[in-house]
């Protein structure tokens, strides 16, 4: 395993992701995008954290970890996010009896 | 972590705490009345230790280096305590504080969560104060989230159609463009193995000499990602796609408060990356600054124009304020005439957009105010509704006639002086053209101003709905209002903290 070979497996995740969130219609797979693109970002920072450590500091465990913490970081924020996601979606559900983005546009000029 | 640690984040600490405990108290006690007042009081304490930390600061430059560079200094390189954070920190504390007495008349619409209300309210606003204080990606990212996660909350908290679509919008929106700044922060540290800005700048600098864009394509890539995070939180084009739908769609005191607390904070953080971290890259990142602002000042006074919504046109009206923003941060750097061939630092730039945004806090909450007031007469946010206001609300009608005429920039309003400080920084960096640029816009942005003018003391006026104001709401208007006119007419006070904020970032 190369860095290359991980790093352009985290940009194809990433950019599945985006092409979900910005083209899908359906709130739900929307929010399934969004995660896609957070673990793309955390393959990426594994894969630098394990590849990229400076010279001179590789008995430094904190600056060696601070990839792996990051992604930690990341896998945390990015599960309260989607649990208010749903949460409004509920909301959204209850007032319009779906799920779709399509049919939100009560708000435009 | 020791108690000198919590002390340098105390008034964090005081907020978020004040959040946790409004919320059991909204458990607690049937009579909810009270719950915004034990929110305010726990300001104040957050307001004291601000206060003793600027007075500790007087013979330091950062609180967080001076004692805290030991074994024990679990907050060294990811947190600053200086006068740049504390500037932001007031500024954030004032907005909060207004905002939840002007939410008092707000909340007893809500029947229900009247508590998490507020204690969203003081969760975000912890967020700004860490942001305006972080000078580590991760800190950054973290803030970030919990200065964005309670605004999507509040945004859909009135559970009605519009508002939750307004919520829906904020955090998907919000969520894409901080999975984007990730990826940028993930390049970044990749190329420079770390995530604390001073020892990126280290790494930068080298790479500057490299005959590269940005100093190297990692970097080129990871800057311009992380632009767009910072981007969405000030509201710039081409990240503004949010911003009208939330101002309409949202409770009016979140509004408010998101339009001039976030966005201070992120021009923050913006200010404090680009120029502790990226500085020897100048030349590169001050363009791409400057078509941003060119193009937020521009597009956002063109769409106000047509708009019949007030809240809307406010929201257009904010994306125009970012641009302006903009334009003071691309004129920190001079990019001509350089003696060294490197990038220079101007200082009169940073100095105008922190005064810019302490005068756009006063005169936009004053609008903001005014607006809540009148909506709750007459439960309508349409500007043909504001018809013959002077005759219906006289106080209302002037106030908010300051507040536009303020935001004109017309002399000798308080955004008036900082839009000249902010151009004249501009043409000192050279960048003439974005000076005249941001002047035709200046005037440009009078027509849909006056328009509401014009409605409110020409237009016949229509039917009355009595319905009072409380004098807490009364109260936040006048605070606002006279700090707007303060600013406007002795700017020194301003200036000065500005100036000595600016001076600790850049030493």
């Amino acid at each position: 395993m190369t860095l290359e070979s991980m790093m352009i497996v985290a940009a194809i995740m990433f950019c599945i992701g985006l092409y979900g969130s910005l083209a899908r219609r359906n709130v739900l797979v929307v929010l399934m995008s969004l995660e896609l693109m957070f673990n793309g970002v955390n393959l990426t920072l594994v894969a630098l954290a394990k590849y990229v450590v400076p010279v001179g500091i590789e008995d430094n465990i904190a600056a060696v970890l601070t990839g792996q913490v990051f992604a930690v970081f990341i896998i945390t924020v990015a599960a309260a996010e989607v649990a208010l996601g749903l949460g409004i979606v509920f909301a959204m559900y209850r007032n319009t009896e779906s799920v779709d983005l399509a049919n939100a546009t009560e708000l435009r000029n | 972590m020791t108690l000198y640690d919590l002390y340098l984040i105390s008034p964090q600490l005081a907020v978020a705490s004040t959040g946790i405990l409004v919320i059991l108290l909204d458990l607690v006690f049937q009579r909810k009345g009270f719950l915004p007042y034990a929110a305010f009081a726990g300001l104040l304490v957050s307001l004291t230790f601000l206060v003793i930390q600027s007075v500790d600061l007087a013979g330091a430059v950062n609180l967080v280096d001076a004692v805290d560079s030991g074994a024990a200094g679990v907050l060294a390189g990811s947190l600053a305590v200086d006068r740049f954070s504390l500037f932001f920190n007031y500024l954030v504390l004032a907005a909060l504080g207004l905002v939840t007495l002007a939410s008092v008349d707000y909340v007893r619409r809500i029947e229900r969560f009247r508590g998490e209300y507020f204690g969203l309210l003081l969760f975000s606003a912890t967020g700004m104060m860490l942001l305006a204080s972080a000078t580590e990606l991760i800190t950054i990212y973290i803030s970030l989230e919990l200065t964005t996660l309670p605004l999507a909350a509040l945004s859909a908290f009135l559970m009605t159609s519009k508002s939750s679509e307004a919520g829906m919008k904020f955090l998907i929106i919000g969520a894409i463009s901080s999975a984007v700044m990730l990826y940028g922060m993930a390049l970044i540290y990749g190329f420079t193995g770390s995530t604390q800005l001073d020892e990126i700048a280290v790494v930068v600098t080298s790479a500057a000499a490299l005959d590269l864009p940005f100093g190297g394509y990692a970097l080129l890539v990871g800057v311009v990602l992380m632009l767009v995070g910072f981007g969405f939180k000030i509201s710039s084009v081409p990240f503004q796609m949010w911003v009208p739908d939330i101002y309409e769609g949202a409770p009016a005191p979140v509004v408010a408060f998101l339009s001039v607390a976030s966005k201070a904070a992120a021009v923050a953080v913006l200010i404090r990356v680009l120029f502790t971290g990226f500085f020897p890259i100048a030349l590169d990142w001050a363009s791409l600054i400057t078509v941003l602002a060119a193009a937020s000042m521009t597009l956002g006074n063109l769409a106000a124009m047509g708009q019949s919504n007030i809240r809307r046109l406010f929201g257009y009206s904010t994306i125009a304020h970012a641009g302006y923003i903009l334009v003071g941060i691309a004129a920190g750097v001079r990019t001509s005439g350089s003696v060294t061939g490197g990038p220079e630092f101007v200082s009169l730039g940073l100095n105008s957009v922190l005064f810019y945004l302490a005068a756009y806090a006063a005169a936009n909450l004053t609008a903001f105010f005014a607006i809540i007031a009148v909506s709750q007469r007459t439960g309508s946010d349409l500007i043909e509704d504001y018809g013959g206001l002077v005759r219906r609300a006289p106080f209302l009608a002037v106030a908010l006639t300051l507040a536009l005429v303020a935001l004109i920039g017309v002399p000798p309003t308080s955004i008036f002086i900082a839009k000249l400080v902010i151009f004249s920084a501009a043409v000192k960096s050279g960048l003439v053209w974005l000076a005249i640029l941001g002047v035709i816009n200046s005037v440009v942005s009078a027509y849909y101003y006056v328009r509401i003018v014009r409605v409110m003391f020409l237009e016949p006026p229509q039917e009355q709905e009595a319905s009072g104001i409380s004098p807490v709401a009364w109260f936040a208007l006048t605070v606002s209002g006279v700090a707007m006119i303060g600013i406007g007419i002795a700017p020194g006070f301003v200036l000065r903290a500005a100036e000595i904020a600016v001076g600790a970032l850049m030493l």
